[in-house]
């Protein structure tokens, strides 16, 4: 009896000392890719910010307004969070190409959803970074026309265009990213509708008188006047 | 080498046809029929008149007229005038009509009259307006008459306008040039004017038509390269300039063909204004300018309204545009009532530069900095007119050439900023 304990205790100390033995390259082998990931991550970071920095990236993030939305969340600089973002993305990737090396199951599945995930996720940045840009341009665009037109409330309407384009952008995102894809839609339907439907109503039944003088004064007495009293430029 | 490939094949028949001129009168149209009748009858007699023995031609191109306007243009014979003025032509007048676009386009038209003037080898060319209400036969012999007989390459003519009229020309455009390319011009930028046939084809072969920087205002960027490349520039004083259209053309398109060719010409200009001081005046003949005084109804209110509403509103878009000391300034002053309202020629000026040298680095898209510019004109224009309201010809001449030299003093300032944001 004793000798049997003895044996079957003996047996399973070299079964887990064989496991072991056959696990622990496989670790090393993780943390060595871990170790090269983060080399291979850190130089990404470098290189990619002295790229940004030359092209003056910021300078375009100030433009699209995202420097802004950055700093008023204390982010560091668009440059440095491209970056930062760059480095933990490449560094992930080397650390789950490491655990998939593990063999466990189920994990490399994971493994490989998160590489698919990747390209969607840098599409989605890219869509946001850009959508950015156009919601600022068009905004500023919508500003000025409204400024020079004399029109009442410019910083509203630019405010309105602005939004427009950013709730559409981050529908678009979210599309993307397959998070939340039709209670996005949805939102996005309703809040467009509403804006549309509320300014449809507020201007045109609650108050058609004064939208009624207010398009009598601005296209037809204001501009006879206006252009009566404008002095030619040229 | 010819700009012939943009030309239609039925235009460059034509213009094989006529062979050689000495004289080449351009029009450009869109929809002119009520003017151009009269305009071509002045060109033709102010050729008749001023240059019966030259080999001359007419050429209309046309930006696709609904209204019959090329028709009216082949209709217009030399007989016609021989009734009343007993003119008789010694050569053939020619008259081309084209069209070179199914859409207006100053550019594209003059870009052809151009072409053509260098395929008929034209000593002398005359770009005529066909909006002008006024046009008189002797505006072609002084336009002319300096390049054939002088030597001269690019004649601007000079008008007599109200004093508050082409605020834009007295307040912006004509002392900047001045204090920049160094050259007192004051209307360097006009729908009438006359060039030699060397300006025009060492013109039209520069690469300002496919960059994108000669799609608008093209006689502007005429006048800056006849400035840069050292031509030989006089003015000729034309008369009243009479628009057949009372209503002012929208300031915003304004200052796209004037300040924004301006503004983009510095760029590649840099070393030629960089290194000018002072400004020198150009051969003149007639008056330099004539300033008329009549009554006229000015909405001041609006333009002061608009210019507080301008700053208050595009406070976020100014600073990226001004230094954070001009921007104080205009929000300052934007907060006094009427009565005290002055913006003052200093600010103004420093205002126009930092426009400059932010359009050059493009801080945000040039077009809206252009745009940008409109509600602070306007209140310049506001003070420009409360100052002159009382004053007679010679004091608004004076404060004109004041602003002239403020532009001049302060030119080191833009030079400071361009230096600094390269």
């Amino acid at each position: 009896m004793r000798e049997m304990i003895i044996s079957e205790l003996s047996q399973a100390l070299h079964e887990i000392a064989r496991s072991l033995a056959h696990f622990l390259p496989r670790v090393i082998v993780m943390l060595i890719l871990a170790l090269v990931g983060w080399v291979f991550a850190y130089v990404v970071k470098v290189v990619l910010r002295t790229v940004l920095r030359l092209v003056k990236f910021d300078k375009l993030s100030e433009n699209a307004g995202a420097s802004q939305l950055l700093s008023k969340a204390a982010l560091p600089s668009a440059t440095e969070m491209l970056s930062r973002f760059a480095f933990w993305v490449a560094w992930l990737g080397f650390i789950l190409l490491g655990v998939s090396v593990l063999g466990i199951l189920g994990l490399q599945e994971q493994v490989a959803r998160f590489f698919l995930f990747l390209p969607r996720l840098f599409v989605a940045l890219l869509i946001m970074f850009f959508g950015l840009l156009a919601a600022s341009f068009f905004s500023r665009a919508a500003l000025l026309a409204a400024v020079n037109a004399n029109m009442p409330s410019p910083r509203v309407l630019s405010l309105a265009v602005r939004s427009i384009i950013i709730v559409f952008v981050f529908s678009v995102v979210f599309e993307e990213l397959g998070l939340a894809e039709t209670t996005m839609l949805v939102a996005f339907g309703i809040a467009f509708g509403a804006l549309m439907l509320g300014l449809a109503i507020a201007f045109g039944i609650g108050g058609r008188d004064l939208a009624q003088r207010f398009l009598e004064k601005k296209i037809v007495r204001d501009k006879k006047q206006e252009n009566e009293d404008e002095l030619s430029p040229l | 080498m010819a700009e012939e490939s943009f030309l239609t094949d039925d235009f460059l028949r034509q213009l094989m046809n006529v062979g050689e001129v000495d004289i080449l009168v351009g029009l450009p149209t869109y929809n002119n029929a009520k003017t151009v009748g009269p305009i071509v009858h002045a060109i033709q007699s102010g050729i008749l008149r001023g240059f019966p023995r030259e080999r001359a031609a007419i050429i209309n191109v046309d930006g696709g007229s609904r209204d019959g306007t090329p028709d009216l243009v082949r209709g217009c014979s030399i007989d016609d005038l021989r009734p009343a003025s007993n003119l008789y032509a010694l050569r053939t007048l020619h008259s081309i009509s084209t069209k070179y676009a199914s859409s207006p386009s100053s550019e594209v038209a003059f870009r052809t009259i151009l072409a053509a003037a260098e395929l008929l080898r034209a000593k002398a060319c005359v770009v005529m307006s066909p909006e002008s209400a006024n046009i008189e036969p002797d505006w072609l012999s002084k336009l002319l008459r300096p390049i054939y007989h002088d030597n001269f390459d690019l004649v601007t003519p000079t008008y007599g306008r109200h004093k508050f009229e082409g605020l834009l020309i007295t307040n912006l455009l004509y002392p900047m040039t001045r204090a920049l390319y160094g050259l007192r011009i004051r209307e360097a930028y006009s729908p009438e004017f006359g060039f030699s046939g060397h300006l025009g084809s060492h013109f039209l072969g520069q690469n300002v038509w496919n960059d994108g920087t000669g799609r608008a205002g093209a006689e502007l960027r005429f006048t800056l390269a006849a400035i840069t490349g050292k031509y030989r520039i006089c003015q000729s004083f034309l008369g009243e300039k009479i628009h057949l259209e009372p209503r002012a053309p929208d300031l915003v398109p304004a200052l796209r063909q004037t300040v924004g060719t301006l503004f983009s010409a510095l760029d590649p200009d840099f070393p030629v204004w960089s290194i000018v001081a002072g400004s020198e005046p150009v051969p003149t003949t007639g008056p330099d300018q004539e300033v008329l005084l009549e009554p006229l109804r000015v909405n001041r209110k609006r333009l002061r309204e608009m210019f507080s509403t301008g700053v208050a509103e595009l406070e976020s878009v100014f600073q990226s545009i001004l230094s954070p000391i001009t921007l104080a300034e205009l929000q300052r002053i934007a907060h006094m009532g009427e009565e005290d309202f002055h913006y003052p020629a200093e600010l103004w000026v420093r205002t126009v530069y930092d426009f400059a040298a932010s359009y050059q680095k493009s801080v945000i898209s040039r077009d809206h900095i252009i745009q940008a510019l409109a509600p602070l004109f306007r209140g310049r224009a506001f003070t420009f007119v409360i100052e002159n309201r009382n004053l007679s010809a010679p004091d608004v001449e004076k404060n004109i050439e004041a602003l002239c030299l403020e532009f001049e003093r302060l030119k080191p300032y833009l030079l400071q900023l361009w230096k600094s944001r390269e």
